[in-house]
């Protein structure tokens, strides 16, 4: 009672604010002006309706922050230095002095989504018009009923029509229980049925928890609601099969580089991490360095890193391995040692250099969002790791097998001395080989920077899951790289759901950690005589 | 997109020029312009204890520099009781046990006549019985879990009471979206774990069902959230608006909000509400799919005051960088050292037991126009912002605490200590006297 009187009185005096003199405008727009949200919002919310001719361009204006208020009430819309009058569409000739931004909150965002929705339906284009009656399945407010009927009442696309079908089943059941006819209900309870999906599970439940429904309602709603269960349920395996891909493959590119300089050549390279941290800074500089010099590439700079991460990283590791670990070959404990000791110098000097806050890798919008396969979201950037992982592993089998380079350095690891005599210069083939495994560890930091955050400790929080696959594969095989980080991805996240993100990865640990205390040498050994020296 | 971050050789620039003048501090400021009499005398020291490497490094670095500023700034106002002050800045790297290694120095070699540092609850909880043990003073900026109250600590960020029990209350609100469905979302330590355990019992008092709070915890460093945010979507359709408490982590920010982002959650579907996301974390990130998700603090960069705006040009100055944000535990750095020196003004001496008795009651204006007192539980009065993210990285405020908030140490949400409160000036004098029994708990923090 207090409440609605004082609503009254708010009301009053803003009425009464907007008649008085010098007060310049009050039309459809001046509550836009408002210095109170829910006025603001309101205000758009009743403009998608108000037939105003500029209201269009008002609203895109403000959701583009591109909508000025002056003090006295006047709204523009200005885009750097050109400024039009919102209300009139006239350009100004001199921009107005005190304008500010109005302001969004999620409050006016929501109401200007659903109005621009509403502006949509009605739009002469069938993918705009698909898109306002989407926004409006999401919105179902009962007061876009009216606008709904309308649209459907003229719609002849047949996949808008659907679309506004299932949007207006969804805003039937928002109203009150009491409110339109039984049958309705229940036709719009069957139309949400067979959309599926969460969106309509989210009605559902509310209309078969709700104590106010007529029952038949309300069984076919529950009915509804497990059999949308039943498919989500069943969708949800693949799409866990998916997120267990992904890790997978993020485990994999973080390991591939360590089965080189650890697995192939048998070197503790603790240093390994901080590899793909330089990665990901390198992705950074190639980034900060596209937009200011070719701002038009911007979108492939990621592309453009992946060459440079790997020279730059490649580069780094010839010098790593000339001068230092050259001089510790079979003295496991000082190379760990030193790399570990070298891993920290590599994390200051970044810090030093770049400071110790994360920097902002941009996300290209084309590696951003998701496509739905039937009841799967796939996140782009998760599928673009994926099949770069699996891009890189190819290119290292390539190398491995198929170049001189390979061949000198299976051969070197097999036997040094006997490749030694047969002509092969191996204290090069150790550099270039120990260059290409953190060459391969600059990649996966190219592809981390995509999910990951950019700071001098990246490299720390993949050292130990990336020695674990190549232990757990079996050193000295990429097959078993691959095998095992397929094997803990996909482990960490069908556990992940059932016990949870902290106990899934104590269990993942135990259980390797039982594995190799039966298979010392991981899941694919390398068998030969030669490995056993 | 906007660039947040200036070219690589003006950065690097000024790092190393930040460097160098944090070793060469001793000398800076006699060198600086004086605007009262210079100080003489032997100089009272004041220790830093943030780390300067290692994980936490990401957060603590700003807050070493900022003391480094404000310390100069008061050297050129003459310094306290007419003496210097002088710096002494350890780096505890990031490793608890290495914090109380470095307290414990700082106390007993050094002689620090007060101590600012920690950010991590975990550090100090390792430190305070060093501090109890050879009773020195430790300032404390950072927001935390509460359930503690020692006299040797003075905590000036907030207690549970002054940003997780509003920023809730904000979006169980009509204009927060009245949310009756509650994700609480943190990394597994001691602050998710308590705030969590704090608010559960809070929703519950407010009407919200068991079955409609979800809490969950991950590991430090989490990078990999698909599966925690598809377990979020779905508990987003049970047809209640719902929203996320976020008591995450540090580093594992970034890759949440990334995944939100492609998994298509915006923040007028799923809002959320983050205790330990601020300005300069944003710096770290893309914040076009983050706009219009919550943070609940006691200070933001963006809120206009002459304060606030002589505070940020006195930080640009001071790092050489005009990027510089600013943040929260800044201020609450600010506001403590400000309340020492009047506190060591007003006991007339640096000795420990007469400033910390001379610290309560003291009162020091924040820098977003209110006043913060430092009350007898050694928490500080605060208001509580509710800002939104916005494309450039700073926060606009959409909600405020009407007044300012007192700090509660020990939370009414937890059964155990409902009856506890803390209060250091006599004659309780007791950090965890039970106002049912009326007796003190003595010598148990926790």
């Amino acid at each position: 009672m207090l409440k609605a009187r004082s609503a009254c009185l708010v009301a009053a005096l803003w009425l009464g604010g907007a008649l008085l003199p010098g007060v310049a405008h009050a039309d459809a727009f001046s509550g836009l002006s408002s210095a109170r949200p829910d006025e603001t919002a309101a205000t758009v919310s009743a403009l998608a309706g108000s037939g105003a001719p500029q209201a269009g361009a008002v609203l895109q204006a403000l959701g583009e922050r591109h909508l000025f208020t002056t003090p006295d009430g006047g709204l523009y819309i200005r885009h750097g230095e050109a400024c039009i009058d919102a209300r009139t569409g006239q350009p100004v000739a001199v921009v107005p002095d005190g304008l500010k931004p109005i302001r969004l909150n999620n409050r006016i965002r929501t109401a200007l989504a659903g109005a621009q929705a509403e502006m949509g339906l009605i739009a002469p284009q069938a993918d705009i018009r698909l898109k306002a009656a989407d926004a409006l399945y999401g919105r179902h407010d009962p007061a876009m009923l009216l606008a709904l009927d309308h649209a459907l009442s003229v719609e002849k696309d047949r996949t808008v029509r659907t679309r506004l079908m299932q949007a207006r089943a969804a805003t039937i059941l928002a109203q009150p229980p009491g409110q339109g006819a039984q049958d309705a209900r229940l036709e719009a309870v069957r139309s949400l049925a067979a959309a599926g999906g969460l969106e309509a599970r989210g009605i559902l439940a509310g209309v078969a928890r709700s104590d106010a429904e007529a029952l038949p309602v309300r069984h076919a709603a529950q009915a509804a609601v497990s059999s949308i269960d039943w498919h989500l349920r069943a969708w949800g395996v693949l799409q866990n099969a998916f997120y267990g891909l992904s890790y997978g493959s993020v485990l994999l590119l973080a390991a591939t580089g360590l089965a080189i300089t650890f697995g192939v050549m048998g070197v503790i390279n603790m240093a390994h991490g901080e590899m793909m941290m330089i990665g990901a800074y390198v992705t950074w500089m190639v980034q900060q360095g596209i937009r200011a010099t070719i701002p038009a590439l911007e979108p492939v700079a990621i592309l453009v890193a992946i060459p440079v991460a790997f020279a730059v990283c490649g580069a780094l590791g010839v010098l790593i391995e000339r001068g230092l670990i050259r001089f510790l070959y079979g003295r496991p404990l000082e190379t760990l040692l030193a790399t570990w000791g070298l891993s920290l110098i590599l994390q200051q000097a970044v810090r030093s250099i770049f400071g110790p806050t994360n920097i902002a890798v941009q996300t290209p919008a084309w590696l951003s969002g998701s496509v739905a396969v039937g009841g799967m979201d796939i996140t782009l950037n998760r599928l673009a790791i994926l099949v770069f992982a699996g891009l890189v592993l190819g290119g290292l089998m390539l190398v491995l097998r198929r170049t001189p380079l390979g061949l000198q350095m299976r051969a070197v690891t097999q036997n040094r001395r006997m490749a030694a005599l047969m002509g092969i210069r191996t204290p090069r083939v150790d550099a270039l080989a120990f260059g290409l495994g953190a060459g391969l560890a600059g990649l996966a930091g190219v592809a981390v920077s995509q999910i990951d955050n950019v700071s001098p400790n990246l490299g720390q929080s993949y050292i130990i899951d990336s020695f674990m696959v190549v232990v757990f594969g079996g050193v000295g095989n990429l097959w078993g790289t691959l095998a095992a980080a397929m094997a803990l991805g996909m482990g960490g996240k069908v556990l992940e759901p059932t016990i949870g993100a902290v106990s899934a990865k104590i269990a993942i640990l135990v259980l390797v950690i039982l594995y190799i205390q039966r298979h010392p040498r991981g899941m694919f050994p390398v068998r030969g005589r030669g490995v056993e020296s | 997109m906007p660039v947040n971050l200036p070219p690589l050789s003006r950065r690097a620039f000024g790092r190393l020029a930040l460097a160098s003048s944090a070793a060469a501090v001793g000398g800076m400021w006699r060198a600086g312009p004086a605007r009262a009499a210079a100080p003489t005398g032997e100089p009272i020291k004041v220790g830093i204890l943030h780390s300067l490497s290692g994980t936490m490094a990401i957060s603590e670095t700003t807050l070493k520099d900022v003391m480094l500023m404000l310390i100069a700034e008061q050297n050129r106002r003459g310094g306290v009781l007419g003496r210097p002050l002088e710096p002494v800045v350890v780096d505890p790297a990031s490793n608890w046990p290495l914090f109380a290694e470095k307290a414990r120095q700082l106390l007993s070699v050094d002689r620090a006549a007060a101590v600012f540092g920690c950010w991590t609850s975990v550090s100090r909880k390792s430190v305070l019985p060093v501090f109890e043990e050879l009773n020195g003073i430790l300032f404390y900026p950072v927001q935390y879990e509460g359930q503690e109250c020692s006299r040797n600590i003075f905590y000036t960020g907030a207690a549970p009471n002054q940003q997780a029990i509003p920023a809730v209350d904000y979006l169980l609100s009509e204009d927060g979206g009245g949310a009756r469905r509650f994700a609480l979302i943190g990394t597994d330590y001691v602050y998710p774990r308590t705030t969590n355990q704090i608010l559960v019992n809070y929703l519950k008092a407010k009407g919200i069902a068991e079955s409609d709070i979800m809490v969950n915890y991950t590991p430090f460093g989490q990078s990999d959230w698909q599966t925690i945010v598809s377990q979020i979507k779905a508990f987003g359709s049970a047809g209640r608006k719902t929203a996320v408490v976020s008591t995450i982590n540090g580093d594992a920010n970034v890759p949440f909000y990334k995944e939100l982002g492609n998994q298509g959650i915006s923040a007028t579907d799923i809002p959320v509400m983050a205790f330990s996301v601020g300005e300069e974390e944003l710096a770290g990130m893309d914040t076009a799919p983050l706009v219009g998700q919550l943070a609940a603090w006691n200070y933001f960069e963006s809120i206009d005051t002459p304060a606030n705006t002589a505070f940020i040009r006195q930080w640009h100055d001071f790092t050489r960088n005009p990027k510089r944000t600013t943040n929260d535990p800044m201020e609450a750095h600010y506001i403590g050292f400000n309340m020492w020196v009047q506190a060591v003004t007003k006991a007339g001496t640096t000795d420990h037991d007469r400033v910390i008795d001379a610290m309560i009651g003291i009162r020091q204006p924040n820098l977003t126009g209110g006043v913060a007192e430092m009350l007898p539980d050694h928490h500080l009065t605060k208001p509580v912002y509710i800002g939104e993210i916005q494309e450039d990285g700073q926060f606009s405020v959409v909600w405020k605490t009407p007044g300012l908030v007192p700090g509660q140490a020990w939370s009414p949400w937890v059964p155990e200590t409902k009856d506890l409160i803390g209060d250091w000036s006599k004659p309780i004098s007791c950090g965890n006297y039970n106002k049912a029994t009326k007796t003190c708990l003595g010598h148990k923090h926790a």
